[in-house]
């Protein structure tokens, strides 16, 4: 049976992954903020069979709460197979341009706050010598656009970091799994107009599942976005400033 | 998402906010004109439209609350499929009480319309296995409506069109079975009075029956038909359900319809031939048996951007054999017959909502490319064979009855518009009452 801690719980992709989880039995420890939408995730997965399901709530910005979180995980669970890092918002980028306590806030909430948990969940990675961490970062962090930069900062402080992590858990039989979405249709982009490049949470989830059974390092979801990325990443400066992406 | 905000039939156009839920604690949302619950778009017309105002988009609404594999008592919100229930139930044993031809629609859906299914003359409507639902109004009240709580909301809101309020979660009583698969029987039949003795052979034996139409024939051929019926069977220790088979797709809506008087002949005359005479003895998956369109997604695009027209009404018992007649003879004739012509004969258990649509008697359910005024003439004169005859028509599949009928088809609608929540409107609602 798979144990699996999931942050960030009530995201639409996280919930779509618990799901995939729960059809095969695993047991779970979810984590969020928001108590009351937890329980009636919690009761979800357990009708699609889950084994067991624990639940904690978590502020990701109280950073000394983390240890309090995760060892209530490591220890309701014994060891834990998958660990999806999954939180996150969708800042404002005119707002995070006007005010330097919101940047460095949404910073912290999708950047800080992830890097201090991988860091507080490597070391029982280490000490268990298995298990795979998968981290949703962004396409957004693959070079700074004006639209979302500041989001596209955090993503990318997360990509390195996750990187190398990767490198140093390879040894230990601990694989990292760096995710990037490109645009998701969820209640966190509900106020964009939608197109053709859009995609639906459920089938990033079967990506998500699909890769860390594979023991990928590195996902787009979906596959066309690897391509999309590439060419964005190189068009040279002179000309990716005089466009509008 | 691009089809979120059209009905089946892909006629008539709306234009309408949308409006996505995902937590049923929350309050209903505040615009500024009316709301309409809207679930997975299979209604036909535009009882799933409101032009002008807001849809309350409940599909992600898609959470079960509890499953009790003893007792087959589920509890789950209201944009839950029908085809999640049955992934989840049958592996357990259970299956839907009564299903439509279709398994993707919501739960919120098929109480707001009342669905029936092959096995009305057996079990009667959805309403009738749902135990209990809580209704969420815009004033922010939430009632649990069942048969003995607040009966007369709950009376209203089945088959109430989803006027009167918001859904946000369901317990359904289910059917035990002992696996995915149907024993089942076809027969073939030269006509309508065929038809009504097989019918009346079968109902007592078998829990499904229903019967497909050959409406493009005339003269001797007039009515006939393929007759199937089927139980559950029990369970097969040697056979194992298919894998999810790939599903087809209609990717792009032609140009034009791909249903036209030569097609809808050649097609119903080699459907009526592929079944041999006598009888033929098999055993399905319970997939293609209830569902055989659900393989093929996206199937209403073959009728072009023009979309089409479903049509089903209900005749009652005495009037039966003349008036099928007079309705296959009037299809028959205008040439702009249908493909998927079902025939059933409904039960008289009694429906549980002021407004259902099912009730003794018979009924035809066909499908028409919309051909512009020609069709429109058609349905007016189906109409008025159905009205004189004391039937009633589907509001579910309907885009085009008018509100004279309306209201001799359904005349409990002035009673139950005091249950209508003043916030809640629909595209249906206002042409066939204003």
């Amino acid at each position: 049976m798979q144990k699996v801690v999931i942050i960030g719980a009530t995201s639409a992709i996280a919930e779509a992954t618990a799901r995939l989880y729960a059809a095969r039995g695993a047991q779970l420890f979810l984590v969020a903020r928001n108590a009351a939408r937890l329980q009636d995730i919690a009761a979800d997965l357990r009708v699609r069979g889950s084994q067991e399901v624990f639940q904690a709530t978590l502020e990701v910005n109280e950073l000394h709460e983390h240890a309090r979180v995760l060892d209530a995980a490591w220890s309701l669970l014994g060891h834990v197979d998958f660990a999806l890092i999954a939180h996150g918002t969708l800042p404002d980028q005119t707002q995070c341009e006007a005010s330097v306590d919101t940047a460095m806030h949404e910073f912290a909430t999708n950047g800080g706050s992830t890097i201090a948990l991988l860091t507080a969940m490597a070391l029982r990675f280490e000490a268990q010598r298995t298990g795979t961490i998968a981290i949703i970062s962004s396409v957004a962090g693959d070079r700074g656009r004006q639209s979302n930069y500041l989001y596209g900062a955090a993503k990318a402080a997360v990509t390195a970091f996750a990187s190398g992590l990767r490198q140093r858990m390879a040894k230990l039989g601990v694989n990292v799994l760096t995710i990037k979405p490109g645009f998701v249709d969820t209640p966190m982009t509900r106020d964009f107009k939608k197109g053709a490049l859009w995609a639906k949470p459920e089938g990033i989830a079967r990506g998500i599942v699909r890769a860390a059974d594979r023991g990928r390092s590195v996902v787009y979801l979906p596959g066309f976005w690897l391509p999309i990325m590439l060419i964005i990443r190189h068009i040279p400066e002179f000309v990716f400033k005089r466009i509008k992406l | 998402m691009s089809d979120v905000g059209q009905s089946w039939g892909r006629y008539p156009r709306a234009s309408q906010i949308i409006v996505p839920l995902s937590d049923r604690h929350a309050a209903l949302p505040v615009v500024s004109g009316t709301l309409l619950p809207y679930g997975n778009g299979r209604s036909y017309g535009d009882s799933c439209l409101n032009d002008g105002g807001a849809l309350l988009h409940g599909r992600h609404l898609d959470r079960f609350i509890s499953f009790d594999a003893q007792t087959g008592v589920l509890e789950c919100e209201a944009g839950v499929l029908f085809s999640e229930i049955l992934d989840l139930v049958v592996p357990q044993g259970w299956f839907l009480p009564v299903t439509p031809g279709t398994k993707f629609v919501t739960v919120g859906g098929a109480i707001a319309n009342d669905v029936h299914g092959k096995n009305h003359h057996k079990a009667g409507t959805f309403g009738r296995h749902v135990l209990a639902f809580e209704l969420l109004r815009s004033d922010g009240s939430r009632r649990m409506c069942s048969p003995e709580q607040h009966a007369e909301w709950f009376a209203a809101t089945v088959g109430g069109l989803g006027l009167t309020g918001m859904v946000t979660r369901a317990t359904i009583q289910l059917r035990r079975v002992a696996g995915p698969w149907m024993s089942c029987e076809v027969h073939r039949f030269g006509g309508l009075d065929g038809f009504f003795q097989l019918s009346q052979a079968s109902d007592r034996d078998f829990e499904y029956t229903v019967a497909w139409i050959d409406c493009a024939s005339q003269g001797k051929a007039l009515g006939r038909g393929i007759f199937t019926r089927a139980n559950h069977a029990p369970a097969h220790p040697d056979s194992r359900p298919n894998a999810a088979s790939s599903r087809l797709r209609v990717p792009l809506t032609p140009p034009i319809s791909l249903i036209n008087p030569l097609s809808l002949r050649a097609f119903n005359t080699l459907y009526y031939h592929r079944q041999r005479d006598g009888v033929s003895h098999l055993t399905t998956h319970y997939e293609p048996h209830f569902y055989p369109l659900d393989g093929i997604g996206d199937w209403n695009r073959i009728y072009g951007p023009r979309g089409f027209m479903q049509y089903q009404c209900v005749v009652p018992p005495g009037a039966s054999f003349a008036c099928m007649e007079a309705l296959v003879k009037t299809i028959a004739a205008s040439g702009q017959g249908s493909f998927l012509a079902v025939l059933k004969q409904f039960g008289d258990i009694a429906s549980p909502g002021t407004l259902s649509f099912p009730r003794p008697g018979t009924t035809l359910a066909l499908d028409f490319p919309h051909r512009g005024a020609d069709t429109l003439a058609l349905l007016d004169r189906l109409d008025d064979i159905v009205a004189a005859a004391g039937g009633a028509v589907y509001p579910a599949k309907d885009a085009r009855m008018p509100g004279k009928y309306f209201k001799q088809y359904f005349p409990a609608w002035e009673s139950f518009s005091h249950y209508i929540d003043p916030k809640f409107s629909s595209s249906f609602w206002r042409r066939v009452t204003e």
